[in-house]
């Protein structure tokens, strides 16, 4: 599945929000090869992306639904303000069908409780890079990056609110590296009742990318 | 911002309870139609906080009667009113405007149809963790 066009973008738009790399490519894979599972299984009626950034990913997974005949609401939510109207801008520029729905905001925060077991696929390709927890936090570009100690600290919070948000039969969709430990977030998750397989791993660059799935496990 | 949307954002700042329903003061408001999903409006009414809804309509300046006060299974199988909740929810647009919190009345600006719900540090509920 290609990139969506991001023509409408000029190279000084990517100094305020995340130009799409090898983990956006890794993810859109990942969202690729579980088409039939999304579009017949999950049957998404409400997607949620957490930190779209140039909004490549809502766009795709919208337009990978509409090729489906699915109709989801696409909710996208940003830190960064230069981000959500990429977002918003993405979505028009490739003409998806879907309903894109932008906010401005600290991760789920505003949503949490609204969606709350209502949320059929959850996206977060999250700020994985370890970095001084002092970097973490702020609204620019350097959001989209910022992991904080073993990258872990942003992913850390995001962890409970994704639990709360998937419905009985939905989906998260996780980027991680290996330096945030895999495999100890997936022991988190199953803490909070969702079991994790890893979809699929990459080597780029210097890092070691990996896309995590995690479903509701049967009780 | 769709309605649908409003729908399910809450102000979440600390020491705020409910935060719920935002109230909306809307300077541009736009209708654009969209293609009517009748399994789509049917799956998301029951999930609806539907006086919020209605407040929403209302605040908007859509006509006050233009849904029920309440939702029912009934209705779920009448197509005019499948229709309206269609319109109401996909098709009304807040483009530009401000959502206002009940409790605290704290504002998030609506600017090109995105809401700003961030919050300063000293109004997030982690900090006293």
């Amino acid at each position: 599945m290609a990139l969506p066009s991001l023509e409408h973008f000029s190279y000084k738009d990517y100094d305020t929000f995340y130009e799409p790399s090898d983990d956006t490519y890794l993810l859109l894979d990942a969202l690729d090869a579980d088409r039939r599972f999304l579009a017949d299984t999950v049957q998404p009626s409400v997607c949620l992306e957490i930190g779209p950034g140039s909004g490549a990913i809502t766009t795709a997974l919208a337009t990978l639904l509409a090729e489906e005949r699915g109709f989801s609401l696409m909710l996208a939510v940003d830190i960064n303000a230069s981000a959500a109207t990429a977002t918003a801008a993405t979505a028009a520029a490739n003409s998806v069908t879907l309903p894109v729905e932008v906010v401005q905001g600290d991760l789920a925060n505003a949503l949490e409780r609204g969606l709350s077991g209502r949320v059929d696929v959850l996206v977060f390709n999250p700020p994985y890079v370890p970095t001084p927890p002092e970097e973490v936090g702020t609204q620019d570009i350097a959001a989209a990056w910022a992991g904080g100690r073993r990258g872990r600290e942003v992913i850390d919070r995001v962890l409970p609110q994704a639990a709360a948000l998937l419905s009985n039969k939905g989906v998260f969709y996780l980027v991680v590296v290996q330096e945030n430990r895999p495999q100890e977030i997936m022991s988190v998750m199953k803490g909070l009742g969702l079991s994790g397989q890893t979809a699929c791993t990459r080597r780029a660059k210097n890092e070691l990318l990996s896309i995590l799935k995690f479903t509701k496990a049967p009780p | 911002m769709r309605l649908l949307t409003h729908n399910v954002l809450r102000c979440a700042i600390k020491g705020v309870e409910e935060g719920y329903p935002l109230s909306i003061e809307a300077s541009e408001v736009q209708m654009e139609e969209s293609p009517f999903r009748p399994d789509f409006v049917k799956h998301i009414a029951p999930t609806l906080n539907w006086p919020a809804l209605r407040q929403a309509v209302k605040q908007v300046g859509l006509p006050e009667d233009m849904l029920p006060e309440a939702v029912s299974d009934a209705l779920l199988g009448d197509e005019a009113f499948l229709r309206a909740l269609h319109r109401v929810l996909m098709d009304v647009h807040v483009v530009a405007g401000a959502l206002v919190c009940p409790e605290s009345g704290r504002r998030f600006p609506i600017a090109h149809g995105i809401p700003d719900m961030m919050i300063a540090e000293g109004e997030c509920p982690r900090d006293d963790k």
